[in-house]
This record gives structure tokens, C-alpha cells and sequence, in this order.
């Protein structure tokens, strides 16, 4: 038995895999970042921090004549979010009914939330700088809908000047993705425009940010460190009710904070 | 055209198996100049020379691995067959039963290989979603 401890919850085989595949569905929906940062691991969950390289001087030398520095290391964080299941509605997946799994919507959902606004926002309890709090460009504004394509354009005109090449990602928080998807400028998609004409690299939607980010996806500016990916484990059942839990271990870092811009609306 | 291989019509053929195509003969191709520096590095009689051949089956090697690598994204069984096979240690013929088997008789399967991601990590198996938009 490992650590997720899966095989002591009362659990059907055929149930386990709804509650899997249905976790995975709403996290591939859901993870933005994944979509477009380097990704590292997964590392095991005894990998416990990454080395940055930097060194940090210590005041006070352990005797006279020898200086001394700590490493400095970027620690991984830890995210947990329970799950609680009935098990009655999960044992009728036996008998050819779909469970109800609203809970391991809720959960995946929120779990993508946490991982995405740690990378993009940061999240200082964790040691997490962001991608938008990082960047040193200053925010781009959408003051109307049909302004998308110009702006997305200065925007990458910001990333070339600062010698940040492509191809390039636009990532929109809901309310731009919903402007940019339905919205048109004399009678043309401005999805479409910016897809054709702006930038090289994915339209992303991602739920944990407000407004927008252009960002390179060439790679080697932002890495996701995973020690332990996205797993579900068990933590205890009574008779109506079985826990689980949606776990990771990550980091982030910015390797080249130049490489994003924000765009606010 | 790119391959004389196809047992099909071209046109009657998705992208996606096109590519495909194109990676699993690539990937032949690899493995084959593979074969073909090993045996000619061993015969040659110049050491030098057999240094440099060495050196290119170890590159075809190389290549190999990254074609393999983008027909693991693409293709989910060679995923969850790489998965299961790669990396492990005792008889290979053993692997198969053995992570199914997984520390017991009534475990579940999904417990058994970790989850429908096929992890031997116990995770989901999501990773990295670059390229998946």
C-alpha cells in the first residue's frame, strides 16, 4: 500500500474509475498553466525542493578567517482538498448508473484553482512568485470590447521590445475569454483575428485569473516543478460516506520575468 | 509523397493518422540506422572511425527516443504500454501480471496501477497540457 492508502476505501473497482476519469476531465479542463509553462516531474513526493543555485550569506562566520552561506532552495507546497462521496451512490455505478460526483467536480475544480492562482498571482505563504505579479511591463488596458486585437498587439509589441520572442500565449481570465469568444469587430471574430493575425501560440481559458496575460511559450521562462502529481487518495469512511482527497506537490518559478504582460479589462 | 507505406488511400486518411504514420516510419527508420552503425561500427577495423560510428547510433538513439516520445503524447496505448513496461526491473514477461496483480487480490484495478491515468505513481497521470488547447 502507498501513501493515497486507495485500496482501504469501500470503493467498486468500476467506481474508482469514474471518480478518476472524471477528476482528470475537469483538470485538463480546468489547469491553465499546464497549458503553457514548462512542466518538471512528476518528482515523487520525496522530492522536496528545488535548487536555485543562489547561495545566502550567514553573518556570523563559524569560526574567524571561514566565511559561510546557506543554499538557498525553493521548498515544494503541499495542496490537499477533501472529497466526501456517499457510498451508496457510488455502489450504483454497479448497477449501470452513473454516480452522482458533483463532489469531485468541486474538488478538481478547486485544486486547479489553487495550483493556477499560485502561478500566475503568487502565493506567498508558499514561496511562490507569479507570472503577473512578476512581470516588470506595466499593465496593458482593454477599456472596451473591440479593443482586444489592438491591445493584444501592443502587447506583443511590449514582449518583442524587451527581446522576448514567441511563439506567444493569450491567457484570459472568464469574463475576457467570454468578450473575446462572442465579441466581433465589423462582423469579424476577434478570436479569430487574434488567433490569425496576433499570436502563434494557444488561446488559453483560465478560471484562477482576472483579466488577461500574454506570455512566450518558447520555453525555459517559467517552470512548474511537480513532485507529486494530481492523485486522489483516501482518508477515512463511515457507513454512509467515504473521504478522499485531491493532493499535489508543486512549485513555480520565473526564470525570466520579462517574458509576460499583463492586460487588465 | 512521404512515404510509399501507406496500405490505404492518402485521402481517405485523418491528419492524425498521417502523422502518426509518418512518426512510426521515422521512428523505424532510427532504429534501423541503429542497428546498421552498431554493425558496422563493431566490423570496421579503424578505431577512430569506429569512434565516429559509435557517436551516430548513439545520436540515432537520441532521435529514436524523441520520435517515441511524440507518439507516446499522441497515442494513449503506447502511453499506458510505456507506463507499464518501462523503467521496471525482474522479467519483463512478469511486468504486465505483476502491475496488475498490484499488493493483493481484492485491491482495485485503479488502485492497481496507480488510476485511469496509468501512473505508477499512484497520480492521475495529467502532467504536463502543453499542446493540448
Amino acid at each position: 500500500m502507498d501513501i493515497l492508502k486507495r485500496t482501504l476505501a469501500p470503493i467498486v473497482p468500476e467506481a474508482w474509475s469514474a471518480i478518476d476519469e472524471e477528476a482528470i476531465r475537469v483538470l485538463k479542463l480546468n489547469l491553465a498553466a499546464r497549458k503553457v509553462v514548462d512542466f518538471k516531474g512528476p518528482l515523487g513526493l520525496k522530492f522536496a525542493a528545488v535548487n536555485t543555485g543562489r547561495l545566502a550569506n550567514v553573518a556570523e562566520p563559524p569560526v574567524v578567517g571561514v566565511t559561510a552561506g546557506v543554499r538557498v532552495v525553493q521548498p515544494l507546497v503541499e495542496l490537499r482538498t477533501p472529497i466526501t462521496l456517499d457510498t451508496a451512490e457510488l455502489d450504483s455505478v454497479v448497477r449501470g448508473v452513473a454516480p452522482d460526483l458533483a463532489p469531485v467536480v468541486k474538488a478538481a475544480e478547486l485544486i486547479a484553482r489553487a495550483e493556477d492562482s499560485a502561478i500566475f498571482n503568487g502565493y506567498k505563504a508558499g514561496n511562490i512568485t507569479g507570472i503577473i505579479e512578476a512581470s516588470p511591463h506595466a499593465p496593458l488596458a482593454v477599456d472596451q470590447p473591440e479593443r482586444w486585437p489592438q491591445v493584444v498587439g501592443a502587447a506583443k509589441e511590449v514582449l518583442r521590445q524587451a527581446g522576448i520572442s514567441g511563439p506567444y500565449a493569450l491567457v484570459l481570465g472568464p469574463r475576457a475569454y467570454d468578450e473575446l469568444t462572442s465579441g466581433s469587430e465589423d462582423g469579424y471574430p476577434l478570436r479569430k483575428r487574434i488567433e490569425k493575425t496576433l499570436i502563434d501560440g494557444p488561446i488559453v481559458w483560465a478560471p484562477a485569473i482576472e483579466g488577461a496575460v500574454l506570455l512566450s511559450v518558447r520555453g525555459g521562462d517559467y517552470e512548474l516543478t511537480v513532485g507529486q502529481d494530481l492523485a486522489i487518495g483516501y482518508t477515512y469512511h463511515d457507513r454512509r460516506s467515504v473521504e478522499l482527497y485531491l493532493t499535489e506537490s508543486f512549485t513555480f518559478r520565473v526564470n525570466e520575468p520579462a517574458a509576460a504582460v499583463e492586460i487588465r479589462r | 509523397m512521404g512515404s510509399e507505406n501507406l496500405h490505404e488511400p492518402w485521402d481517405v486518411l485523418s491528419d492524425d493518422t498521417k502523422n502518426i504514420h509518418r512518426a512510426i516510419v521515422s521512428l523505424m527508420e532510427e532504429l534501423e540506422a541503429v542497428d546498421w552503425y552498431g554493425q558496422r561500427a563493431e566490423a570496421c577495423t579503424d578505431e577512430e572511425l569506429r569512434a565516429v560510428l559509435v557517436h551516430n547510433k548513439n545520436e540515432e538513439i537520441e532521435h529514436a527516443m524523441m520520435n517515441l516520445e511524440w507518439i507516446r503524447r499522441k497515442v494513449p496505448e503506447f502511453a499506458q504500454n510505456i507506463d507499464t513496461y518501462l523503467g521496471t526491473s525482474g522479467p519483463i514477461t512478469e511486468v504486465e501480471k505483476a502491475t496488475k496483480a498490484g499488493g493483493g487480490e481484492d485491491e482495485a484495478p485503479a488502485a492497481k496501477s496507480g488510476a485511469k491515468g496509468g501512473s505508477k505513481d499512484g497520480s492521475l497521470g495529467i502532467g504536463s497540457l502543453k499542446g493540448s488547447v
